[in-house]
């Protein structure tokens, strides 16, 4: 039921937007085209840190860093349940968008997006926000050089999320 | 904060592989990471495109403005302070529709008004409660599509199938933040 939900919803949704823009009379081919093309600029614009951050963390795991890191890390996230291949995109997502992004293209390639990590990854992705950087554009544009309880709010729903996305798939797909 | 990590990484890659003896591994890594990098964005790029061409249809078609304004409800209850048709408000509701919506190009220039906008009713440098809330919701985004991991996904016997649990999250992890936010405001008012 939550897989045919899941799966519906896209479809849906491209055709009420696209009828919404029938009957709003929108050249709707011209909007598409002229959307697309700031999708391609997107795109090319985050290539550059992608190589730089997938370099790095494919150099990472080979050269046996990334298991001792976790590793070392499993006796505390056993304490949670938390699985230690997850720990280095729960530590990079609320730094870099490209860093994570590139820490679940390297987990979904070694385990396999039908895989338990695969699914969690994907999860946590999906519904967190590169945090460090929002806060730092957001705050920076204005003068404030007092940002009282802000990074910690943040951060305190970036954790609820990280160990949430772990539950939630257990409950979902286990 | 970047170029640490970066740096970090690749330096302790080079010293663990000379450490283990794996440097010709970790050299063919970095050759076949670059090389990923540059695959996975041309996989990346047709969803990318076909998402935005899609939404630039709902922005024109004016859903994306009908839907601003059924959320303006939930600004009133977490900007009690902001008066409901103020220029600060519309930003508010705009940006948020525009995370929901995915359409990061659209939202940030949103937001940053709307982040302005407080700024002039605030007039200090320490930020008032409305700030800290609007940029926690921010870093909280809920976003209804996750389109770019959906791609990634690719190869996945259902791709889509993250989506339902991926709303779960978010709006918990956006309880949280807003939860914490109001806490804390109310904390430093005692």
């Amino acid at each position: 039921m939550m897989g045919y939900i899941s799966a519906a919803i896209v479809p849906l949704m491209f055709f009420g937007i696209i009828l919404f823009g029938f009957i709003k009379r929108v050249k709707i081919f011209e909007s598409f085209v002229l959307g697309a093309k700031d999708g391609l600029e997107t795109s090319f614009r985050i290539l550059p840190s992608l190589v730089a951050l997938l370099t790095a963390i494919t150099m990472f795991r080979a050269s046996g860093a990334l298991g001792i890191m976790t590793d070392f890390l499993s006796p505390v996230l056993e304490l949670v349940r938390f699985p230690k291949e997850l720990a280095p995109l729960a530590f990079m997502r609320p730094i870099s968008g490209s860093g994570s992004l590139a820490i679940v293209k390297d987990i979904l390639s070694n385990y396999g997006p039908d895989s338990f990590q695969g699914r969690v990854a994907s999860i946590m992705m999906g519904s967190t926000e590169t945090t460090f950087y929002t806060l730092a554009i957001y705050f920076g544009c204005v003068n404030v050089k007092d940002t009282r309880y802000t990074v910690k709010a943040a951060l305190l729903a970036d954790l609820v999320a990280m160990l949430t996305s772990v539950y939630i798939t257990r409950l979902f797909f286990y | 904060m970047i170029n640490y990590i970066w740096g970090g990484l690749m330096l302790i890659s080079l010293v663990t592989a000379f450490a283990t003896g794996r440097l010709e591994a970790v050299a063919s890594a970095a050759m076949d990471g670059a090389a990923q990098a540059v695959t996975m964005m041309l996989s990346l790029l047709g969803v990318i495109c076909l998402w935005s061409g899609i939404m630039e249809i709902a922005r024109e078609s004016g859903a994306v403005d009908m839907l601003a304004r059924l959320m303006r409800p939930v600004t009133r209850l977490l900007f009690p302070k902001i008066p409901p048709k103020s220029e600060a408000a519309d930003a508010i509701v705009m940006n948020i529709v525009a995370n929901i919506f995915g359409m990061a190009n659209a939202a940030t220039p949103l937001g940053l008004k709307a982040m302005k906008e407080l700024s002039r009713i605030n007039k200090s440098p320490v930020a008032s409660h409305e700030m800290c809330m609007f940029a926690v919701i921010n870093t909280a985004s809920f976003q209804l599509i996750p389109s770019t991991v959906i791609a990634l996904r690719q190869g996945a016997q259902n791709p889509f199938e993250i989506i339902v649990p991926v709303w779960i999250v978010s709006i918990l992890t956006l309880i949280a933040g807003c939860g914490a936010a109001k806490i804390f405001a109310l904390r430093d008012a005692l």
